[in-house]
Order: structure tokens, then C-alpha cells, then sequence
């Protein structure tokens, strides 16, 4: 993949080169083709664990979660609430508790 | 006074610019492994602060990993330094939603437009390359660029100062193509869609309005090039909405619906999310209550040293050049100004190209470090409008519209 990008990026470049000086050359776009990095890495062992890595990982990566601040118990229960009822991440109710809980024993308020 | 000419030698021309991002490219193929163990250290307080620095992502060079799926990449601070124009393979990246299309046809693709028109379009790309064409240098910033400086710290992406960047966009206004389909009297709104969806199929889908007024201004542009490329798939192509002087929250990406409304948009990432404290610099006390919020919409001014980093040594008395860039938000830099005694003393930086209202504005000056011992720098925006930087960080649940004076420790020996 990275291979074919140079090229692709050199005839685009050559193709616009134009363009920079010229406002209203002839510009064309290229269909494109990618593969995005798949972000399947889980989180931590530990209490809990199980429950986030089945309920969480489906919508994000869990680096966003490992790069949060340290927040209070109120604060993890707010944000895992607003993914169930408003991003409607389908947590099963009773793995709720243990997400919270997982999320305040590694990023809890000491 | 500091002439014109540093300046020019700094800003690159297009062709200069297209074969700098090509080397570029070149360095990232070549270092790519070592990369992957480069971390960043982002000095955020009460951290955690490092973060990985990634070339994994397609048409990107190396970029900081705040989130890998859906993506969150930010720009490494020291490429603000090297160009007026942040080149695209260094440009910040952020999603909402994972179900981003990795492949997109030129010849299939269609952007509609529909709701409360004359006539229902369905526009090719050469229907819309076929439009009069327009150029503008915008910054593109997200709400919550240098969120990770709040403090108290709040949930969200735990941005440093680099979820911004200043591109020239290339498209077509979107009054041009709202013309072309007549829009009817009782239009109020005009909502815009991109070719991203949730994972979850009831979770809602991201969309933005902006009032008829606004969307009919002519500057608010439908762009298919940015600094004379085709947008990278990750900064939305093939046509990404650019709307002038407001956060990026605004600026869909994979654009490929346009509804004009007769009623205000209820779908909850205009109405419920992206939302501001109706207060001065959207600025609230931690845990106040009966705020009203309102959505977020124009930029306000901000400046950065881009040579001069915080622990950085400095030689007493010495001269020592200083420079940045600095953006009005939603008008141009008026002036410029720097102290090297943590804000007792200020004075006027040279100011650099001027490439219209909404682009960054380089600066630079050169200052004689008074006396040894630990010292602050600060840089200050007056933009055209009268807006100035305030010395107080702003603070909101969101953390949103950060515009404080930044200060940058040095220590002088």
C-alpha cells in the first residue's frame, strides 16, 4: 500500500503543478484505495477487563481511554452512561458496573 | 525591525511546498519502524502526557496517535514552525464514527442535494469541477484543540496544541450550488452529511447545520483541493465542507448530502452536542450550575511561539529570535505582540505574509533575554476585530476554545 502511494503522489503533484500558479488549469481527482490501522489492542488485565474489552472495543480503540486523565467514580459512570444512551454502545446492563469500576481502579481520582 | 525577506525565505511557494511533503513522504517509508517506538511527551498536568508518534495512517507522515480507531491524529508541534502551510500529510485527522469508507470512486461518487429545493441534484465531481472555482487559506481548528491543558482536566480527546492547521482550500461555493437547485422561500437551515456512519446502526449519524444565511454568505465553500492536492482521504475526501473563521466541528468531511431545512435541525450533534457556555470566552467555574449553553460557532484569536520550546536554554543578553504564528479566528491579526518577562513588558512582532483573514499570520522579532534565571515568554493575538487573547485559561465541561495567552518556560544562563 505504501508502495503505491509515492507514485500516485508524484503524478498528482505533477498534474497540480500548474494549478499552484494558475488558478483555473485543468485539475483532476484520482479514485483512492486504503487500508485504515485496525486498533484492535485490548486493555489491561485486571477486574472488569473482560467487561470492557467484549462492550467497549467494537465503536474505539481503547488508546483514546488509556490516554484519559485520571476522573471520579461520578465522572467514569457519567461517561460510560453517555455512551450507552446516547451513542447507544450496546452494554449489556449488568457489565455496566464492572466498566466503571475497571475504569476507576486504572484511571480513578487517587 | 525584522524585513520581509525572512519571511519569504520561510514561506514555501506551492511547487516548493508539494516537493517538500514528497521528501517527506520518502523520510516516513525509509524510518517507519523507528517511528513506531518514538513516543512524544506532551506535558499535560497530571498527565498521562506521551503518546506515540505513528506513519501507519494512508497519505500521512508522522503524526501523534491520540486514537487509533476512528481516528484521532494530531500534528507534531515543530511542523508549525517550518511553513505557513501545514503540508497534508501532516494535517490533524479526527472522526466521530469508525465506518469510514477506505475506498472512494471518482466516477460513482454523487453529492445530493435535496429538502426544500427547486429541483433535487445529484452532482458528479466533474459537474462540480465544472462550477466557477475558488481558492482560500483557512485554519481549520478543532473545539477542543489543547483540551489537555484544562484544569481541571476533562474527558474528551486529550488534545495538545496540534489538532489545528492552515491549508489552501480549493471548490466551489456552496451558494453556487444551492443556486443551482433554487432554494425555496421557507429554507431556514441547510444540514450537511458525510459518507461516515456509526458502528451502531441506531447511534446517531454525524451531521452539522448551519443557519440559510450563513450556508448563502459565499465564503463557506464546498472544497475538492487543499494546498493544490486532492484531500486526503482522512481530511475527508473528495469534498470536504469549509466554512471560514468556525471550528472544525463544521467542516464535513466526505461530503455527500446536502438538505436544506424548513424547520431547526434536531439531530443531536447540532442540537445536543458541540455546545459552549453562553458566557464570555465560554468560560465557567468548575461544578457551576444553570448555565445556559448554546452551540459553539465562530474562533477567537490565539498565538504560539513555534522556535522556542519550554525548557529550552537561552543565552542572557543575547540576541535571540523569536517566532510563531497567529490566527484572528474569525478575522485577521491586527497585531502581534511578545514579552520575554512573563507579560510585565510587551512588544510589537514583525508580522509576515498576509494570505487573507482566515489564514495563520507569521511573526517574529528579536529580543535580547534580560536577565539570567528562569523566565516566561508570552505571545499575544489582537485580532482585527478588537479581540485580544486573555491572560486566564477559560474553563468548560467540554473543553472547548481554549485561547489563553500560552507562556513558554526558558531558562536563561
Amino acid at each position: 500500500m505504501v508502495g503505491a502511494l509515492l507514485p500516485v503522489a508524484l503524478v498528482v503533484g505533477i498534474a497540480f503543478a500548474p494549478f499552484c500558479a494558475q488558478a483555473e488549469s485543468q485539475l483532476s481527482l484520482k479514485s483512492v484505495n486504503f487500508d485504515l490501522p485496525s486498533g484492535d489492542g485490548m486493555f489491561p488485565s485486571g477486574p472488569g477487563a473482560d467487561a470492557i474489552n467484549n462492550n467497549c472495543l467494537a465503536c474505539h480503540s481503547a488508546d483514546m481511554v488509556l490516554n484519559q486523565p485520571a476522573l471520579s467514580k461520578a465522572q467514569w459512570e457519567a461517561r460510560v452512561n453517555l455512551m450507552r444512551t446516547v451513542y447507544k454502545a450496546p452494554i449489556d446492563p449488568k457489565d455496566a458496573g464492572a466498566i466503571v469500576d475497571y475504569l476507576v481502579s486504572i484511571k480513578g481520582v487517587k | 525591525m525584522v524585513t520581509e525577506k525572512a519571511f519569504l525565505s520561510r514561506s514555501l511557494s506551492c511547487r516548493r511546498q508539494f516537493l517538500g511533503s514528497a521528501g517527506a513522504a520518502t523520510l516516513a517509508l525509509t524510518s517507519a519502524p523507528a517511528l513506531a517506538d518514538t513516543v512524544v511527551k506532551l506535558l499535560l498536568p497530571g498527565g498521562p502526557d506521551e503518546r506515540p508518534m505513528t506513519t501507519a495512517f494512508p497519505q500521512k507522515g508522522a503524526l501523534i496517535l491520540q486514537r487509533t480507531r476512528p481516528p484521532l491524529l494530531e500534528t507534531p508541534f515543530e511542523v508549525f514552525d517550518q511553513s505557513l502551510l501545514t503540508p497534508n500529510d501532516r494535517f490533524f485527522v479526527r472522526w466521530h464514527w469508525a465506518v469510514i469508507p477506505t475506498a472512494v470512486n471518482v466516477d460513482t461518487f454523487r453529492l445530493t442535494v435535496h429538502g426544500r429545493v427547486n429541483q433535487t441534484l445529484s452532482l458528479s465531481l466533474n459537474d462540480i469541477l465544472a462550477l466557477p472555482r475558488v481558492e482560500l487559506v483557512a485554519v481549520n481548528q478543532c473545539s477542543g484543540n489543547s483540551r489537555g491543558y484544562f484544569q481541571p482536566r476533562v474527558p474528551g480527546g486529550e488534545w495538545s496544541h496540534g489538532a489545528m492547521g492552515n491549508a489552501r482550500w480549493t471548490g466551489v461555493r456552496l451558494k453556487d450550488v444551492l443556486e443551482r437547485a433554487g432554494v425555496k422561500a421557507d429554507a431556514i437551515q441547510v444540514r450537511f452529511n458525510g459518507m461516515d456512519e456509526p458502528v451502531v446502526e441506531d447511534a446517531p449519524d454525524f451531521m452539522k447545520s448551519l443557519d440559510i444565511d450563513h450556508a448563502r454568505d459565499g465564503e463557506v465553500m464546498l472544497a475538492y483541493a487543499m494546498n493544490g492536492e486532492q484531500l486526503p482521504l482522512l481530511n475527508g475526501f473528495p469534498l470536504r465542507l469549509i466554512v471560514p473563521g468556525w471550528y472544525s466541528t463544521y467542516w464535513v468531511k466526505m461530503l455527500n448530502d446536502i438538505e436544506v431545512l424548513d424547520q431547526p435541525d434536531t439531530n443531536y450533534w447540532t442540537k445536543t452536542a458541540y455546545r459552549i457556555p453562553d458566557t464570555p470566552r465560554a468560560n465557567i467555574r468548575p461544578g457551576e450550575t444553570d448555565v445556559k449553553f448554546v452551540p459553539i460557532s465562530r474562533m477567537v484569536p490565539r498565538s504560539f511561539i513555534t522556535n522556542i520550546k519550554d525548557g529550552d536554554r537561552l543565552q542572557a543578553g543575547a540576541p535571540t529570535l523569536a517566532r510563531g504564528i497567529a490566527f484572528g479566528g474569525d478575522s485577521g491579526v491586527s497585531r502581534v505582540d511578545f514579552s520575554s518577562d512573563g507579560g510585565k513588558s510587551w512588544q510589537a512582532a514583525a508580522l509576515g505574509t498576509d494570505e487573507g483573514k482566515y489564514s495563520f499570520r507569521q511573526w517574529q522579532l528579536r529580543f535580547a533575554a534580560p536577565t539570567r534565571g528562569d523566565q516566561v515568554l508570552m505571545v499575544r493575538c489582537t485580532s482585527s476585530s478588537g479581540a485580544v487573547q486573555p491572560d486566564t485559561p477559560n474553563w468548560n465541561p467540554s473543553g472547548f476554545m481554549r485561547n489563553v495567552i500560552e507562556r513558554t518556560a526558558v531558562v536563561v544562563a
